[in-house]
């Protein structure tokens, strides 16, 4: 039993910005999600030619000057927009908040790594001369690029820094966000995740060099994780950025809450660069579970993690089966099957996706699954349509990454007892 | 080059770095700096481009001729008359 928190001690989302290749904000994203509807698309990458992706649609320009796109990056872009549209959607107005009590912490895959084959194919036609190697080349790789360039746009002067942590990065951004509330080096967060990974050949050429790159005649049929025809991962970009705030300081606001992060745990496999150990993500969902002072059965919605590869999804549900049991009470659904894999944007994009569920009562499905892979059949697992359930208390959102990085974090639904705003 | 194609090429360049700003009424005789938002990696993006596309290479201490659009283009006049 975990001792009752005070209202300072507990940490609630007020606001989501998000962009992914199926919807610009939280509303349009979680329509598509209910409507079946993908975002993956065919797109050209050099060297590749045509490969299947997750491309956003937004418009950068709404909140970035075209100087500012022209310097900096799609990462960072698409952080800007996040954020901003977080800032909106949480209904605070940036002039009236102190910035230099504001945090900006976004995990990511990678970064550079576009920027980095751009000037060398650029280079490439002045005959590799390095002279040719442009000015903003650091200041575009820098690790904490992404996050820097929202403090930029926003003229936030509080921390700001990215989390490299594979395809766990979204999770991270948000634990990080958490924490720094907690110690009070903060007071409002800016927590998820960014990948403009999109833009960079050796993503894809990394994955078909693996085996694990997806393809299929329709780009909407390409990601299918838990499928028996499943052939990889679609590579997407995207962003999913949350508001944070102490619970004390959005109800004296009045804030929307979405939900309360009452549960989160990071570990590691030890194991492989690659592959996933199902003994590791099993302690680490018992782990976020603990911190939640919560059992397995007070879960209502399991996002899977799912990628769609022949190795990574068996081991998932073979994790699940071990905390939940053969016949759980929650139900499952995989929000990559719709969009592809995000890669560092994925937990928190996947996490915004599911949070409407505390309200709609709907979980939404995981698509493409039309042939069962026995080795993936998890009961309650939402095929193709979405469910209409009875609870939804507690979601939780599973994502693991390369070198063997595991991320699970619990989100509760707020019931506003003794709050007069909500 | 020209005079005035040189003049044509620097103010294409500078539109295609800042964008955002209206280069129209800028004056041939006051710093560019003075008149727009052009910082100094904006200012090396004009040394690149003269760079990639003429081959033309503006030592640090020159920088200074290229203040103003007419120093820019008496700068590099003898520089680009041939091309």
């Amino acid at each position: 039993m975990v001792a009752k928190k005070s209202d300072e001690r507990r940490i609630v989302i007020t606001g989501v910005g998000l962009t992914a290749p199926n919807g610009n904000n939280l509303t349009e994203f979680r329509r598509s999600l209910l409507d079946g509807k993908s975002g993956v698309q065919k797109f050209e990458v050099r060297y590749m030619g045509e490969v299947l992706a997750g491309i956003c649609h937004f418009d950068p320009l709404k909140y970035q000057k075209k100087k500012e796109l022209r310097r900096g990056t799609r990462a960072g872009s698409i952080a800007i927009y996040c954020a901003q549209e977080a800032i909106a959607n949480a209904k605070l107005d940036l002039a009236c908040l102190d910035k230099s009590r504001i945090g900006v912490y976004l995990g990511i895959t990678e970064h550079g790594t576009v920027e980095t084959e751009n000037e060398i194919y650029e280079i490439k036609q002045f005959d590799y001369d390095v002279k040719y190697w442009s000015h903003h080349h650091n200041p575009r790789v820098v690790a904490n690029n992404p996050a820097g360039e929202v403090t930029l746009n926003m003229g936030i002067t509080g921390p700001h820094y990215t989390l490299g942590a594979a395809c766990a990065g979204g999770n991270l951004g948000l634990i990080q966000g958490l924490q720094m509330l907690l110690l009070n080096e903060v007071d409002l967060a800016l927590g998820g995740g960014v990948s403009e990974s999109t833009a960079s050949f050796g993503i894809f050429a990394g994955f078909r060099s693996e085996g694990a790159l997806a393809s299929h005649p329709n780009p909407e049929k390409a990601c299918r994780p838990f499928d028996k025809d499943r052939n990889g991962v679609v590579v997407a970009e995207g962003g999913g950025i949350f508001v944070l705030e102490r619970l004390s300081d959005a109800q004296k606001r009045g804030a929307r809450i979405y939900g309360e992060i009452v549960g989160y745990a990071i570990n590691s496999d030890a194991l492989d660069f690659i592959l996933p150990s199902a003994e590791r993500q099993v302690e680490c969902m018992k782990l976020s579970l603990n911190k939640a002072g919560i059992s397995p059965e007070d879960i209502d919605i399991i996002n899977t993690h799912g990628t769609g590869t022949a190795e990574g999804d068996p081991v998932e549900c073979q994790a699940i089966r071990e905390v939940f049991g053969e016949y759980p009470h929650a139900y499952m659904n995989n929000t990559k099957s719709f969009i592809g894999h995000a890669m560092g944007a994925a937990g928190a994009l996947e996490l915004a996706g599911n949070l409407p569920s505390f309200e709609d009562y709907i979980v939404h499905p995981t698509i493409n699954l039309d042939h069962l892979d026995p080795e993936c059949n998890l009961n309650h697992l939402v095929i193709n349509e979405p469910k209409r359930i009875d609870k939804v208390d507690y979601i939780l959102n599973n994502s693991f990454g390369m070198l063997g990085i595991n991320s699970v974090v619990i989100v509760k639904r707020f019931e506003p007892q003794n709050c007069k705003h909500s | 080059m020209t005079k005035e194609q040189i003049r044509a090429t620097l103010l294409e360049i500078i539109a295609q770095i800042i964008p955002d700003e209206d280069l129209s009424n800028l004056k041939g005789d006051v710093a560019i700096r003075e008149q727009v938002e052009l910082d100094s990696m904006d200012f090396l993006d004009i040394v690149m481009e003269l760079r990639k596309r003429f081959g033309i290479e503006v030592p640090e201490s020159d920088y200074t001729e290229l203040a103003t659009l007419d120093g820019s283009v008496a700068y590099l006049e003898p520089r680009m008359k041939d091309l």
